[in-house]
């Protein structure tokens, strides 16, 4: 005999029922303002290099490389995962939330060893990105060769 | 047998008295509002070790040495020490076994283990195999963290259900002299699963099993909310509770303000730690810091304490396997 007689359906209703207020629409405002503004930092580090006078090629890679380095210094010293909780989508999109995403797994099982700490697990949350992201380059790639672009 | 054992519950002939007990915790639960309660608070979630493992192992022999220390007994006196954690192979519990060589039984029931660790303790007590039994348990939010989800300086999103782990650790001595409260009966849960999914809403996976347990205790010793001055709850955190609320007001078992939850008490209201506190150490550290002093100075007399435990492994998490969750009940009282 069971104490109590739910199925998961009945029991899930009153899961939902007892959660807390999602604050979507909010959640989104914070992750675009927040998003948007590290983009607006990019965009300026980007202006300054063609101001100093870079290609343009060679700027947008340089503003590329200033914001991983940022996001990984942020990340470094503690900050970026506190601004995660703020901004939520709106620091992970961005490329600093690439750079994160591989100096928290870096930092973390650094106490396990070089090789199968760090070395092992850097990728254990970025790995996934990397992985489908090739996958979809590929698809893209083959997609341009058999139209003809 | 009928009067030693009814239903799921053990009435102990003996009751086993808890002669000292001690908590310590980590910086962010000696800032909360229990703060003040705790016998150690840790500066450092380190202790001053190189790894987050090797300080949350000193956290558990500190405390430890602390319990038998003020009760004078000395570590060569226990029959056995029974304890657990989160880690995998439970390999806290195992080093610090290790290092005390005293006869050792691992457990492992999740955030309920200090509970099935005192009701396994008191039954070689009551059974007259031991007459001195220690049960310890700690967590790590650190060591849990990396074991169960991301990495700590990942930038991902809490959800406002989501419940921190609560850094410490609790030990228990019981004895047969010296002690000014007791343990009198031990419900032993069954492993309850409604189908809840999610890692991130622990309390809502485990409700039922707190529920289901609490029900139970009831019916085997004909008791009600009405016998006990508290009935409280592990870590179901603030969202958990409100969920074993509806549960039990729908079995017709009232309990208002006599319900509360050592994981939603531990943080407060602090909206940074989600729904609040988790972890074996949530019930092991309140439960000796705040609740056994007011039984000991009389304002409670009698508590419910039902430590809830989530059965999951990362791996069955990503395997979309739900979450078995279970509940052990037991009754303190003073002397």
């Amino acid at each position: 005999m069971k104490n109590i007689n739910k199925t998961k359906d009945q029991y899930q209703k009153i899961v939902n029922k007892n959660h807390p207020p999602r604050h979507r629409l909010q959640k989104t405002i914070k992750a675009y303002i927040i998003g948007g503004l590290i983009c607006v930092i990019g965009q300026g580090f980007w202006k300054l290099y063609m101001a100093l006078n870079l290609s343009q090629n060679d700027a947008g890679t340089m503003s590329a490389i200033t914001m991983i380095f940022l996001g990984g210094l942020l990340t470094g010293i503690g900050v970026y995962d506190e601004l995660g909780q703020f901004a939520g989508a709106g620091t992970i999109v961005p490329i600093t939330g690439f750079a994160n995403a591989m100096v928290s797994p870096a930092l973390e099982y650094k106490q396990d060893g070089l090789i199968l700490g760090t070395g092992a697990k850097m990728f254990n949350v970025a790995g996934p990105v990397l992985v489908y992201g090739m996958v979809s380059a590929f698809v893209i790639g083959l997609l341009k060769v058999v139209l003809g672009g | 047998m009928s009067d030693k054992l009814k239903g799921q519950t053990i009435s102990f002939q003996n009751p086993p008295l808890i002669v000292n007990s001690a908590s310590i915790v980590g910086p962010e639960e000696g800032q909360g509002p229990l703060g003040d309660k705790f016998d150690l608070i840790c500066d450092d979630v380190k202790c001053g070790k190189n790894t987050w493992e090797k300080g949350e192992k000193k956290m558990v022999s500190d405390i430890i040495k602390l319990t038998l220390d003020r009760a004078s007994v000395s570590s060569s006196d226990l029959d056995f020490i029974i304890g657990g954690d989160l880690l995998n192979q439970i390999v806290t519990s195992n080093y610090v076994a290790r290092d005390l060589g005293i006869p050792f039984l691992g457990v492992y029931g999740a955030c309920s283990t200090i509970i099935e660790a005192l009701s396994i303790g008191a039954i070689l007590m009551d059974g007259g195999y031991a007459d001195a039994v220690l049960s310890f348990t700690s967590s790590h939010y650190q060591t849990a963290e990396r074991q169960f989800r991301t990495p700590l300086e990942y930038g991902d999103q809490y959800t406002s259900c989501n419940q921190q782990t609560v850094t410490g650790a609790g030990a228990y001595l019981l004895g047969w002299l010296g002690g000014q409260v007791r343990i009198t009966h031990s419900t032993i849960g069954k492993v309850i699963d409604l189908g809840a999914t999610s890692p991130t809403n622990m309390g809502g996976a485990m409700a039922p099993a707190a529920a289901d347990t609490i029900i139970q205790h009831f019916l085997d010793l004909g008791r009600g909310p009405q016998d006990y001055d508290l009935i409280l709850t592990g870590d179901l955190g603030r969202v958990g509770r409100n969920i074993l609320n509806s549960l039990l007001e729908e079995n017709n078992i009232v309990t208002g303000e006599k319900l509360q939850d050592c994981g939603a008490l531990i943080f407060g209201d602090n909206k940074k730690f989600g729904a609040g506190g988790s972890g074996c150490a949530a019930s092991a550290t309140v439960l000796s810091s705040t609740f056994i002093p007011q039984i000991i100075s009389g304002k409670i007399n009698r508590l419910l304490i039902v430590g809830t435990g989530a059965l999951f492994s990362p791996l069955t998490v990503q395997q979309k396997e739900s979450i078995p969750c279970i509940a052990h009940g037991i009754v303190i009282e003073g002397v």
